[in-house]
C-alpha cells in the first residue's frame, strides 16, 4: 500500500526539518557568544540535505530525505576591539561568531513551512487510509 | 452467467492503486523540497492507469528466481516516472515547486476519494441486489 509509504517519506522530512530548526536555534543562541581566539569561536552551522537513496532500491516511487552532514560556515568571524572585556586577547580584541541573524530567521521560516507541508501530506494520507478502511460499510 | 467481482468493481480498484502510488511520489517531492539537485517527479496518470488496467487481468508467468521478469506488463515499481519542467530554475538545482506539489497532492487526494465513493456505490448496489428488497 503506497499510502503507507507517505508516512515514511514525510516522516523523514519532518525529522530532517526539525534538525534544521535545531541548528538554526543553536546559531541564533550563539550569535553573540564571545571568545578570545579564532579557533574557539562558534561558527554558524548549516545542514546538508540529501535524498535517501537506499529507499530508491526497494521502491523508486518513494524518496525520503536525510541530513548528510552539518557543515560550519567558513565566512569571516567578527572581530571587535574591546580591551576592557575580560575575554579580550593581548591585543585587546574579542571574536564573535559569523552568524547572520537575518539569514537564520529566513532559514527558520523556510524550515517551519516545509515541516507544515509534510504534516499536511501525512494528515491527508491518514484521512484517505481511514476512508479506505471504511470502504463498503 | 458467472459473476465476476473484479469486473463489477470496474476500473476504480486500479485507479485507487495508481492514485496511492502517485500520492507517495508527490509526498517524496514535498519531502525533498529543500534538497539540492533533487528533481521533482510525477507520473502520467492516464497512461499508467491504462497500462495497469490492461495487465491486471493478464495471466502471470511463474517466477522461480527474483531476477525473472513478467512479460510486457508493469510491476508495482517500474511506472514511468517523468521529471517536471520547473517554472523557474533555482540556484541549488532543485526543481520542486512546493505550492504546485501541494495543489497536485490535494487534487490527487480528492480523486482518490472520488474513486472510493464510486466503489462504495458499487458495493451498495451489490448489497441491494443481494437482498432483493425494494428501497
Amino acid at each position: 500500500m503506497s499510502l503507507l509509504g507517505v508516512f515514511d517519506v514525510s516522516g523523514s522530512a519532518l525529522s530532517a526539518q526539525s534538525v534544521r530548526l535545531n541548528i538554526t536555534a543553536s546559531n541564533l543562541a550563539n550569535a553573540e557568544t564571545v571568545s578570545s581566539s579564532i579557533e574557539n569561536t562558534y561558527r554558524a552551522r548549516n545542514p546538508i540535505f540529501a535524498t535517501q537513496l537506499d529507499m530508491f532500491r526497494d521502491n523508486p516511487s518513494r524518496a525520503g530525505v536525510q541530513i548528510k552532514a552539518i557543515v560550519e560556515s567558513q565566512a569571516e568571524l567578527r572581530m571587535r576591539y574591546e580591551p576592557e572585556n575580560p575575554m579580550a586577547n593581548e591585543q585587546g580584541y574579542i571574536f564573535l561568531p559569523n552568524v547572520n541573524t537575518i539569514e537564520e530567521m529566513a532559514n527558520m521560516i523556510s524550515a517551519s513551512r516545509s515541516y507544515q507541508n509534510n504534516v499536511e501530506a501525512m494528515n491527508t494520507s491518514k484521512q484517505l487510509l481511514m476512508a479506505t478502511l471504511r470502504l463498503g460499510q | 452467467m458467472r459473476f465476476d467481482l473484479d469486473k463489477a468493481m470496474g476500473i476504480h480498484e486500479q485507479a485507487l492503486y495508481v492514485r496511492s502510488r502517485r500520492s507517495s511520489l508527490i509526498a517524496s517531492n514535498l519531502a525533498n523540497a529543500d534538497t539540492p539537485f533533487y528533481k521533482a517527479q510525477d507520473i502520467d496518470f492516464k497512461d499508467v492507469l491504462g497500462k495497469v488496467a490492461n495487465t491486471s487481468g493478464a495471466a502471470k508467468l511463474e517466477m522461480t528466481s527474483p531476477g525473472h521478469l513478467q512479460p510486457g506488463g508493469m510491476s508495482a515499481h517500474d511506472a514511468e516516472r517523468l521529471y517536471r519542467h520547473p517554472f523557474q530554475a533555482s540556484i541549488d538545482g532543485n526543481t520542486v515547486d512546493a505550492q504546485m506539489e501541494k495543489s497536485e497532492f490535494a487534487q490527487n487526494a480528492v480523486m482518490y476519494q472520488t474513486s472510493l465513493n464510486f466503489l462504495t456505490g458499487k458495493f451498495k448496489s451489490l448489497k441491494s441486489a443481494l437482498k432483493g428488497e425494494s428501497q
